[in-house]
């Protein structure tokens, strides 16, 4: 007891030490960009007093960091008046900074589309599942046959085929071709079924790997023998007793992946006007270079993913005693 | 070594020769415009069709594998470099120097998912092939140092690199020449990994249109030209060719790389 204790505590400090990072390099990216964000936004026509102002209004008039450097004057301590510090102090207050466009805070506008952008990962994971969990048995089971090579075939492609090649495909298809699913947008609830299986692709795939030799690993186990050997029936064995251990893996994986669906969002967004936190980022925030903007949405999405990976770490732990013992 | 890494071999050969020899293949000048023959269908004179301003698709593709390739192998040859040295540090001389980079600095960069890292810093670096490849290569080299660190760790351990070092040979030169000749074979297993990935955030970038900027006949560019709805409907060859080309050269790469890990790894060779 004591020992798991340590570990979660452990693991939460790595959490949060890693999230400290991640917050200040998120914090401190808006300093490379070239040039003055001030003339960027206002364009190249503004009065001084414009960008005096606008400043002013965002805190860039203050200090970057806690010293600053300049070749002829070299170093210069600015002490605790600084942006970096101005940034961290809002986030412990839940105020991600405004817009520089809209002036609207940049919290309630991430926040607005948060929601879509889970919902879909969510669905892209169920239709992950729904694909790799049948396929996966199967192909385990029933090692070499048609089936393993069929799903193995599915896998490879499912890996390599680009989010942005499947999802103008599926469209091609569903869309212009069969004329059941509008091509973009989110009008209608059924509107979310493209997107899903577009980001949800990859996912699939991987995990159809993952279950298949998860499932053969688990085959060999004595205790399948000892199933067999009391005479339980083939679906018992596999459903009842391989799946039960050959998936722990596969929750892992799942956790983990919650990242790399949130930045493969990005892309399914695009491609389907889905009005989520991706769009968010690409059109509101780089296209009209709203860095503030920008810092916002890549700070949440890393934010998601970390807490995401280290709470998966957790119950992997609580899952496999194996693990909690070593 | 089975098929498919046989089959990927000369997929890659085939888009390697394409993109040295890109001018002498391509049929026309992949800039030039037709207005007059805008989303013309695949035929004897374009053999992929044209595009939106009359611009030969087949000629496109063939270029483009010069940009996937130019990115790829860049990111490959300077993230491989650089993530071995910092793996080896690692791995070699442990203990504190090990514990910052393996238990904290590995782990900042695999908290953010590679390609919101690379988004974010090509949206505040600006874009443009070589700020394209410094994001890469931020991404990337973290993968080969793991594997680095993992191997050297392992190495380090063996008989002969004892004995190397009871004979007084240098750290450096133990390193160099008793470690990572035995660490270099999943190096390159990731190399061809992560060349399938690199090329493969190239074109994704060049879709969101952070990549390379046109008129550059970047795969993902051509792609997100190409992906409107009525595009799709009256000529979906734009779309289709740059996506065939991409999907093959990933595919390839990635079918190189599981038949190297396969061939080296005798436990699974046994299988």
């Amino acid at each position: 007891m004591k020992y798991k204790l340590k570990n979660i505590a452990r693991q939460l400090a790595l959490m949060l030490l890693v999230i400290w990072t991640v917050v200040s390099l998120v914090t401190l990216l808006i300093e490379i960009v070239p040039g003055d964000p001030a003339t960027v936004i206002l364009g190249e026509t503004a009065t001084q007093e414009q960008i005096e102002n606008f400043n002013l209004k965002h805190g860039l008039d203050r200090a970057a960091f806690f010293f600053s450097y300049n070749s002829p004057d070299g170093f210069k301590w600015n002490g605790a008046d600084n942006r970096y510090l101005d940034y961290w102090k809002g986030l412990l207050t839940g105020d991600l900074g405004k817009s520089f466009r809209t002036d609207r805070p940049v919290r309630d506008m991430i926040f607005e589309r948060y929601p879509s952008t889970i919902m879909l990962a969510i669905a892209a994971m169920l239709v992950a599942i729904g694909i790799a969990l049948p396929l996966g048995v199967l192909a385990g089971s029933r090692k070499n046959s048609l089936v393993d090579n069929g799903a193995s075939f599915f896998a490879l492609l499912g890996i390599s085929l680009p989010t942005f090649v499947i999802g103008p495909f599926l469209v091609y298809i569903f869309a212009v071709q069969l004329g059941w699913f509008a091509p973009t947008g989110s009008a209608n609830p059924e509107d979310i079924i493209l997107p899903a299986v577009t980001l949800g692709a990859a996912l699939s795939a991987i995990l159809t790997r993952m279950i298949r030799s998860s499932v053969i690993e688990e085959l060999g186990e004595d205790y399948v023998r000892t199933a067999r050997a009391k005479g339980l029936s083939e679906r018992v064995v596999i459903y009842k007793h391989v799946l039960k251990n050959g998936l722990i893996p596969v929750v892992t994986i799942l956790g983990l992946q919650l990242g790399v669906l949130l930045a493969g969002a990005i892309i399914t967004e695009k491609i389907f006007n889905w009005q989520g936190l991706g769009l968010l980022l690409l059109e509101d925030g780089i296209g009209k270079r709203d860095y503030r903007l920008v810092q916002g949405c890549v700070l949440v999405i890393s934010v998601t993913f970390i807490v995401a990976n280290s709470l998966t770490d957790l119950v992997y732990r609580r899952l496999d005693p194996r693990i909690r013992i070593s | 070594m089975n098929r498919l890494t046989y089959i990927g071999l000369a997929i890659a050969l085939i888009v390697i020769l394409a993109a040295i020899f890109a001018p002498w293949i391509a049929t026309a000048d992949f800039t030039a415009q037709n207005l007059g023959l805008r989303y013309a269908s695949p035929s004897g004179d374009h053999w992929f069709g044209t595009d939106a301003l009359g611009r030969d698709v087949f000629s496109r593709v063939v270029f483009g594998a010069r940009i996937s390739l130019q990115v790829g192998i860049s990111v490959v040859f300077v993230s491989a470099i650089f993530g071995t040295v910092i793996g080896a540090i690692a791995g070699f001389y442990g203990g504190f120097v090990d514990k910052f980079l393996s238990g904290y600095v590995f782990n900042v960069f695999l908290a953010f998912p590679g390609l919101l890292l690379a988004i974010a810093l090509v949206a505040f670096l600006g874009s443009g092939i070589g700020k394209l490849i410094l994001a890469l290569c931020i991404i990337g080299w973290v993968g080969y140092a793991r594997v680095m660190r993992g191997q050297v760790l392992k190495v380090r351990e063996y008989d002969y690199v004892q004995a190397a070092r009871a004979l007084g040979a240098s750290n450096m030169r133990i390193l160099f020449t008793h470690i990572l000749p035995n660490a270099i074979q999943p190096l390159i297993v990731q190399a061809s990994l992560g060349m399938a990935g690199a090329v493969l955030s190239e074109a994704s970038l060049s879709f969101l249109g952070l990549g390379i900027p046109p008129p550059a006949p970047s795969w993902g560019t051509m792609i997100d030209e190409a992906r409107g709805f009525d595009i799709l409907y009256s000529a979906p060859h734009v779309m289709f060719f740059p996506g065939l080309a991409i999907a093959l050269t990933v595919l390839a790469f990635n079918f190189i790389g599981d038949g190297l890990r396969e061939y080296l790894d005798p436990k699974q060779r046994a299988r």
